[in-house]
């Protein structure tokens, strides 16, 4: 198991954010995180990656406890991510952006070795040609891709991909599926949060379902979708998820 | 290393050199003065650029470390007999001490409740300048006039002073661009642009923070015992003055934040604007009111300084202008 994460909770005040989340995700894999807005997703992602300490619950990467570390020791450990807010860092170039990623990430690169990294990075998800450029300059679809780059640079053992496909058209969601395919094949495991359900769903291997912060079901994607609990929070409509399965 | 070879290393570090080279064959006294006042803003404003310019945290109170490692140092000199150059270095290396400690403390905070911090920091070192009886409290230290005799006199002390501020203000530069094109320094600007972000990405911030706290803090200590050693005495009111501390600030935005060249050319710029509206009848008790105007316009109108507005706008020139 490359990541488990067990009996975590998290409140923020009164609210409930988490509760007893459980679930382990195998090396390999790409495991879609689903559920209505507000469902507690994005915080999950934060008490994965150390942004938030859980109030209860242990998060065990590769065999390490690493429940309450801070990011960037969370970092170094191999595990990066794309924010679903995209957060370029404005005033330097798109290369000098994936450079940070592949200087600070787990194998923690000198300059020229980060730079040639980040080419490769930038190539792969085709942003190469605006190396460049201000990150500001850049449009939403491409500051999407930014992220992944600057994710991939650091070369993590396990990739939380936090809505990368959201704002996209859907030519780019193609391209951006595509993209994420290939990464797949390179042998990253991927924890990802998706509203777009064809996208998740035809590319994920497993689903987990969320719904105010309690994990209500999990399974393959078929399992999923035909899992009346998840119909009713969050899919709405079983014709929905038959047209979901047929395409 | 090819970044030797690139002019906006060899611009900033071949003027300060020539500059200095000037001075020292005019030799002539007046010429000096300017100099060392230039020398001492430049270095001051590019130790500022550090912190503000690369890290992104704004100090009001960048001038304590001016203040107590140049009291420290003045004390080792006057009290203590020590030699010129490594009271000096001491007073560097006191303050970069103390900014390792405060950094601990108040680097936790962000945006304007860290600069608030740095402003109570000030006063409270003036406060305590002011209370502490080693360092002659109120009215401070005095240097015996023996002092000078290894220099061969007061007259070679003050080229020897102005020789030692010219080697910092090099040095200042030199870790200036060194930290720039580093690492270190790409992590301090991710923490600029966005310091979670920079922690999701693996940068240590808090460490790399006190880092750039305490590199800023190395040359304002240095040249501090440089200057009260020029003037002979050291006094609270002297070292803790507020309003140099938001000079420093004037000079690194006028300038350029975040470049090599900026707080050069900001420090030269504003020193000699400064001058004009001293000798100026109507302006002269108004120079700090303008100082004011001057960083209100530059936030408003050209927030990436003189230097930034030139590479933004010619694209060829940024491998020139670091």
């Amino acid at each position: 198991m490359i990541l488990q994460v067990q009996n975590v909770t998290k409140r923020f005040g009164g609210l409930q954010a988490l509760s007893d989340v459980t679930f382990d995700l195998p090396e390999g894999q790409i495991l879609g995180l689903i559920g209505p807005n507000g469902a507690g997703k994005t915080t999950l992602f934060n008490v994965i990656n150390g942004v938030y300490a859980p109030n209860a619950g242990r998060v065990i990467f590769r065999g390490e406890d690493i429940t309450g570390k801070p990011s960037y020791e969370v970092s170094r450990r191999g595990m990066a991510r794309a924010h679903q807010v995209v957060r370029p860092l404005h005033e330097l170039t798109v290369r000098e952006n994936v450079m940070v990623g592949a200087c600070f990430g787990r194998e923690g690169l000198h300059l020229a070795a980060a730079a040639r990294k980040a080419d490769a990075a930038l190539a792969q998800v085709g942003l190469a040609d605006r190396a460049d450029q201000p990150s500001g300059n850049l449009n939403v679809a491409q500051k999407k891709r930014l992220e992944l780059a600057r994710a991939l640079a650091a070369h993590p053992y396990l990739l939380l991909l936090d809505e990368v496909l959201a704002g996209l058209n859907p030519s780019e969601i193609a391209s951006m599926m595509e993209t994420i395919r290939a990464i797949r094949d390179e042998g990253f495991t991927i924890l990802m949060i998706e509203h777009v359900m064809q996208a998740v769903m035809s590319i994920s291997d497993r689903i987990l379902v969320l719904d105010y912060g309690v994990l209500i079901a999990s399974g393959s994607p078929e399992e999923v979708v035909n899992n009346p609990q998840v119909i009713e929070a969050y899919l709405g409509d079983p014709e929905m998820t038959a047209r979901l399965m047929a395409e | 290393m090819q970044a030797w070879r690139r002019l906006g290393f060899w611009l900033p570090v071949a003027v300060m050199f020539v500059w200095g080279l000037l001075v020292l064959v005019m030799h002539h006294d007046t010429v000096r003065e300017t100099a060392f006042t230039l020398f001492m803003f430049i270095a001051l404003a590019s130790s500022l650029n550090i912190l503000l310019g690369y890290t992104g945290y704004v100090s009001f109170g960048h001038i304590v470390f001016f203040g107590l490692g140049g009291y420290f140092g003045f004390y080792l000199l006057s009290q203590h007999n020590w030699p010129l150059l490594p009271s000096a270095l001491a007073g560097g290396v006191i303050s970069a001490l103390i900014a390792g400690l405060l950094g601990m403390a108040i680097l936790r905070l962000r945006g304007a409740y860290f600069a608030l911090a740095t402003i109570g920091i000030n006063e409270a070192a003036r406060a305590f300048a002011d209370n502490f009886s080693p360092f002659g409290g109120a009215t401070g230290m005095f240097i015996q006039f023996s002092a000078y005799e290894p220099y061969g006199g007061p007259g070679p002390a003050l080229w020897a002073s102005f020789i030692y501020l010219w080697i910092i203000t090099l040095a200042v530069i030199l870790v200036s661009y060194l930290v720039k094109h580093s690492r270190f320094g790409l992590g301090l600007l991710a923490i600029r642009e966005d310091e979670d972000a920079a922690m999701v990405m693996g940068v240590k911030a808090p460490r790399a923070k006190t880092i750039a706290f305490m590199l800023s803090a190395v040359g304002p200590g240095m040249i501090g015992t440089l200057y009260f050693f020029k003037n002979g005495n050291v006094e609270p009111g002297d070292a803790f003055q507020l309003h140099m501390s938001i000079e420093m600030l004037v000079m690194v935005m006028l300038g350029g934040m975040g470049t090599v060249l900026g707080p050069l050319l900001g420090a030269v710029t504003y020193v000699g604007l400064r001058g004009y509206l001293l000798t100026t009848p109507i302006f002269q008790n108004l120079h700090l009111a303008v100082a004011g105007l001057i960083l209100l316009l530059i936030i408003l109108f050209v927030p990436a300084g003189a230097v930034g507005w030139v590479r933004s706008r010619v694209p060829w020139l940024r491998r020139a202008l670091e």
